[in-house]
């Protein structure tokens, strides 16, 4: 093969360019096709805890954000099977933290619930497991509020790697991990967080937030009430790539 | 013509916003009045069923032994029970209430609170007695169709009821769905 | 419940951190031996701990939180943990935890006002084959009758020091019923890795003294060993013995191809699926035999650095294997030196903390390195990247028993026995309603019938093969093989009697990957707890037929989405039951009516008390 014929994959039936060592997800949306996802942020390591954005590759599942894109291979993500089984991880994730869409700040910003839009969630089947989590408000200008955290682990990763100051870890196991704040109290107004981190800035829910800013968009008006989540998130890709590339 | 639908509604534990919002579908009322007849409804007062209805639309939780009995007695005498608007199927802003104990929320409404006078837990069997907690109905009994939204949007009612009565897919298109 | 009075003095921290490095990688260790001695990690030990190691106090919180048998909260001077796989509950343990709690006076999972004591559940701690069994204090209880639980309850409420508690309570036994080819006869140390160190020379070299063959001044071409012995265990085709079966020498040669300033072996002695227990017997009567596995294994894909990771459930095998270690250093079979060659290798001992997961090895790796064991991203795998990223053998302690018999015996020999597809021999952990149950030698291959009739458990209305995650089977497949072509297996069977109500053992199970899943992604940490919920519903008489179906939908979601083994094949005890054992189910539902998971008349309840009120319309 010559080094300039570009290498394909297929992607529900349609040629997928890609890069060497690009993964199906990055492709894929590079490509304007959009897979759900929710714990990943291409801006940052995927993590692949989420599972929406399973696809079948040669037949069988995998994470596409960190399955590594092959010459060749077959791959399908916008099935019914697929939709369905995404719209039930959605579903779980709703569930299992208290998430009171009327009442919360984020709505319109909220990647869950775009998400579960994006996907046609309308019916309720799981039990709610109105948890009862922690909700920190003791720092000026960020709260953290576990009753809409989904745990998928961003602000960890972003606070570790990029501001270098690890303020968040996970404790508990299996259903009753949470999140916890590097502090002696526990409590974030003693910790080393500050508005500037960029940790605070990429929660996908309304769990973390910065202050004073929520109501700043009137709701109706928001991120996804403009567009939906699926034609954004390729937007945003694509306008992240041309920074990269100029 | 087939005989009209009949459609029944209630409000449980929710604010009314849903049944606002199915009277802001506007002249469509008349439309879907031509389709199908109203039997018990806060709209009419019609308190109970008779026989059976096609369609039921529930709004809000269940926080009480009241609540539960209606949605029970809704779905003996509904052949289609849709569960409207996010307290339906949540829980929605009722349950907030779940992160606290029953004890901890009566005695801060009628012990505790501000301007309280002759405190006592209120006992009279006229009362409907409290749920432990608030719960969507889909734990209580089988619900057929959701419409989420708070409230839905008249639109998505429309969408949905009109569906039903005339035997259409009732899923809402994605501009319809919210769950604000 | 027991509370804190005044922080504890910080002194054995102190002195516990003395001991060790200030490398991240020991936090586990670290925290275990506070454990041990505080009966708690304080929160005053957090601070110390995370300042000596530099890492974040909500870090080490996190590991503590992770970790059944680490806890923020005071488990009492002697804190009992009593196993909960379905073989000990089928010996009675539930009725003797009651039992015991009652004697002691204390609520099951809380500690003693007085702090002395605390009972609680743990998953299978490997005796399932000399249950009902417990924990108390790191050390191994077994064959729990109400006479012991008596002579405990004694013991603990005179206050009476473990040293002191007679041996006859800790005593484990090996209940090796029958051996093949590979563990017929006792190991000598040393034959092996001499054996795979000369392998390839020529017949001068067979006929010297070991020390005259390496002797390095004699120039004798001693030195194809490496390769050679990794040719014996292709020839072998060794299986992996945990439970995936991948080929023992394409993950060494791919270790050893890749190149990197260091690499690592690690043994898995995690041996968390419930009703396993042969690494137990392995590390017990043939530590000689596994560590030389383990050896012959550095020396193959050139490592000096080998780990045993072992659960803490065996911690009572801490001596002993010490001990074992020790000799072999003393026998220059471990150091800087082994047998003289200049090959350098030494092992150390890792223990777990209570965590299924942890057997995984990408999250086995994580623990290792003193993080929650927490699986990694899929790729790249161990073998490339494990243990501080770097090539990483991570085997079962069974394969390195096999690996070690390998070198010695060569691989043909090896793979003469066994099937086709599955050389060997393998061993087999049986428990439940039979009348031998204990460690079995087979060769590949071997009917469950057959195994069954050797037990003594021919009666029996099923077995369920390789644990909670493998398959369940009935009468009818009992001519079925245990090898990869059929019943591909780590080497469990827990077999179950014809009085027993099958739906018991999926209760047992959905319980028990709800409280071992990591948490780490959505189908599995939500799906194991709707699971059981749901058999739960079902238990308790309101089940329905839409109830299966979500079970069922439940099961496909995690069985194609779960990111690890663990999450993927929860499901497969449910799906198997509802195929094989629908009657035990069937009987429980009584209605074809959708019926609320709670009862409706007790969620009155508390308004009721509140209220005072009685009347017709308080109650539902
Ligand atoms: C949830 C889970 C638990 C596991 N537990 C163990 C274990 O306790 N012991 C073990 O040897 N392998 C266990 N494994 C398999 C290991 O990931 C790995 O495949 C094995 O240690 C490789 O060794 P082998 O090739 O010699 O079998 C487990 C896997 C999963 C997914
Ligand atoms: S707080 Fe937000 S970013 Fe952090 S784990 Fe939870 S959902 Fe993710
Ligand atoms: S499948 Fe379960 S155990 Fe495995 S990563 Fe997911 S949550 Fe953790």
């Amino acid at each position: 093969m010559s080094p300039d014929t570009k290498k394909t994959f297929q992607l529900d039936g349609k040629e997928i360019p890609f890069r060497e060592g690009q993964t199906v997800f990055d492709a894929a949306m590079a490509a304007g096709v959009y897979i759900p996802h929710l714990c990943h942020n291409p801006d940052f390591e995927p993590h692949s805890s989420c599972r929406l954005c399973t696809v079948i590759v040669n037949g069988r599942p995998f994470a596409s954000c960190t399955q590594p894109a092959v010459a060749g291979q077959d791959v399908r993500s916008d099935t019914p099977e697929l939709n369905e089984m995404r719209r039930a991880l959605t579903d779980m994730l709703l569930v299992e933290g208290n998430h009171y869409c009327p009442a919360c700040e984020k709505s319109g910003n909220c990647r869950l619930q775009a998400t579960a839009y994006a996907l046609g969630l309308q019916d309720s089947h799981f039990p709610q497991f109105f948890p009862r989590r922690d909700v920190d408000a003791s720092h000026p200008d960020i709260i953290l509020d576990r009753d809409r955290c989904i745990l998928c682990g961003l602000c960890l990763r972003i606070s570790r790697s990029v501001d270098k100051k690890s303020v968040f870890a996970m404790t508990g196991r299996g259903i009753t991990t949470t999140i916890v704040v590097d502090s002696p109290s526990g409590l974030l107004a003693d910790s080393k967080v500050s508005r500037e981190d960029e940790a605070v800035r990429h929660c996908p829910v309304g769990a973390l937030m910065m202050k004073g800013e929520a109501y700043m968009v009137p709701i109706g008006q928001r991120r996804y009430d403009v567009s939906p989540i699926s034609e954004d998130s390729v937007r945003e890709f694509h306008a992240r790539e041309e920074a990269h590339n100029g | 013509m087939a005989s009209k639908r009949k459609i029944a509604t209630c409000s449980l534990a929710g604010c009314f916003g849903c049944h606002m919002s199915l009277l802001d579908i506007d002249e469509r009322l008349l439309e879907l009045l031509e389709l199908a007849d109203f039997d018990r409804s806060p709209i009419n007062d019609i308190k109970e069923i008779k026989g059976i209805v096609d369609i039921g639309l529930v709004e809000g939780g269940l926080c009480n032994a009241e609540t539960v009995r209606v949605l029970q007695h809704f779905r003996e005498h509904c052949r289609v029970l849709v569960s409207v608007g996010e307290c339906a199927l949540t829980g929605g802003i009722p349950s907030m209430r779940n992160h606290l104990s029953l004890k901890s929320c009566l005695e801060e409404s009628y012990i505790r609170g501000v301007g309280v006078e002759n405190a006592h837990i209120p006992d009279d069997p006229e009362l409907p007695l409290l749920l432990d907690k608030v719960y969507p109905l889909h734990e209580v009994v089988k619900v057929d169709y959701y419409v989420p939204g708070c409230p839905p949007s008249a639109d998505a009612l429309w969408h949905v009821l009109s569906a039903l009565v005339t035997g259409r897919d009732p899923h809402l298109p994605p501009a319809l769905l919210k769950y604000d | 419940m027991w509370r804190e009075e005044a922080p504890p003095a910080m002194d054995a921290v102190r002195g516990i951190l003395e001991s060790h490095e200030r490398d991240p990688g020991e936090l586990l260790q670290i925290l275990i031996k506070v454990q041990h001695s505080y009966h708690y990690v304080p929160d005053a030990a957090v601070e110390l701990i995370a300042d000596h190691l530099r890492v974040t106090r909500a870090h080490v919180r996190g590991l503590v939180g992770f970790y059944s048998f680490l806890s923020s909260t005071y488990r009492g001077e002697y804190a009992v943990y009593i196993s909960d796989n379905i073989t000990d509950r089928m010996q009675g343990s539930t009725g003797l935890a009651t039992y015991l709690c009652n004697r002691l006076n204390v609520k099951l999972g809380e500690t003693r006002q007085d702090g002395r004591v605390s009972v609680r559940f743990t998953s299978c701690t490997g005796m399932c084959d000399q249950g009902p069994a417990a924990l108390i204090n790191e050390r191994a209880l077994t064959r729990l009758t109400r006479q012991r639980m008596d002579r405990i309850a004694e013991l603990i409420n005179s206050r009476t020091p473990m040293e002191e508690w007679p041996a006859e309570l800790f005593v484990v036994e090996d209940n090796f019923r029958r051996s093949d080819v590979m563990f017929r006869r006792a190991f000598e140390p040393g034959a092996a890795l001499k054996a795979a160190m000369l392998r390839g020379g020529d017949e001068t070299l067979k006929s010297l003294q070991f020390e005259e063959a390496v002797d390095p001044s004699s120039g004798h071409a001693w030195r194809r060993g490496a390769d050679e012995t990794l040719k014996e265990l292709y020839r072998s085709d060794l299986r992996g013995r945990g439970g995936a079966g991948f080929k023992a020498a394409i993950k060494w040669e791919t270790c050893r191809d890749i190149s990197a300033p260091e690499r690592y072996v690690i043994c898995n002695a995690d041996e968390g699926e419930p009703g396993t227990f042969k690494d137990r017997v392995l590390l017990t009567s043939y530590a000689d035999m596994v560590f030389e596995g383990m050896t012959i294994c550095g020396y193959v894909v050139g490592s000096t650095r080998g780990i045993l990771y072992i659960r803490q459930e065996y911690w009572y095998l801490k001596s002993h294997l010490e001990a074992v270690l020790a000799r072999r250093r003393e026998a220059d079979l471990l150091g800087r030196n082994v047998l003289g060659t200049g090959f350098a290798f030494d092992i150390d001992i890792h223990w777990g903390a209570g965590a299924y997961i942890a057997g995984m090895e990408s999250a086995l790796i994580e623990s290792v390195e003193g993080r929650r064991a927490k699986p990694r991203k899929r790729w790249p795998l161990p073998v490339v990247a494990g243990l501080n990223r770097r090539p990483t053998v991570v085997n079962n302690v069974e394969t390195f028993a096999a690996a070690a018999t390998i070198a010695l015996k060569g691989g043909a020999w090896f793979a003469g026995h066994g099937t086709g597809h599955s050389a060997g021999t393998k061993l087999f952990c049986v428990s439940g309603d039979c009348e031998r149950a204990g460690i079995y030698e087979y060769p590949f291959g071997v009917s469950v019938r057959e195994v069954l009739r050797d037990c003594g458990g021919l009666d029996a209305q099923a077995v369920q093969i390789s644990g909670p995650s493998g398959v369940t089977i009935t009468r009818a497949e009992f001519d079925r093989i245990l090898a990869f072509e059929d019943l591909s297996t780590a080497g469990t069977c827990m077999v179950f009697g014809p009085q027993r109500d099958m739906f018991d053992v999926v209760r047992n199970f959905t319980q028990f990957f709800r409280h071992e899943c990591c948490g780490l992604c959505t189908p599995c940490r939500v799906g194991t707890s709707l699971l059981e919920m749901l058999v739960e519903k079902v238990a308790a008489g309101k089940g329905s037929p839409v109830d299966v179906e979500q079970v069922q939908s439940i099961c496909q979601l995690m069985k194609t989405t779960a990111h690890c083994g663990l999450g993927q094949t929860a499901p497969n005890h449910v799906i198997d039951s509802l195929v094989k054992f629908r009657g035990d189910w069937d009987k429980r539902m009584k209605t074809t009516d959708f019926v609320p998971a709670f009862d409706l008349d007790a969620a009155l309840q508390e308004a009721r008390q509140l209220t005072g009120r009685d009347d017709a319309m308080a109650h539902l």
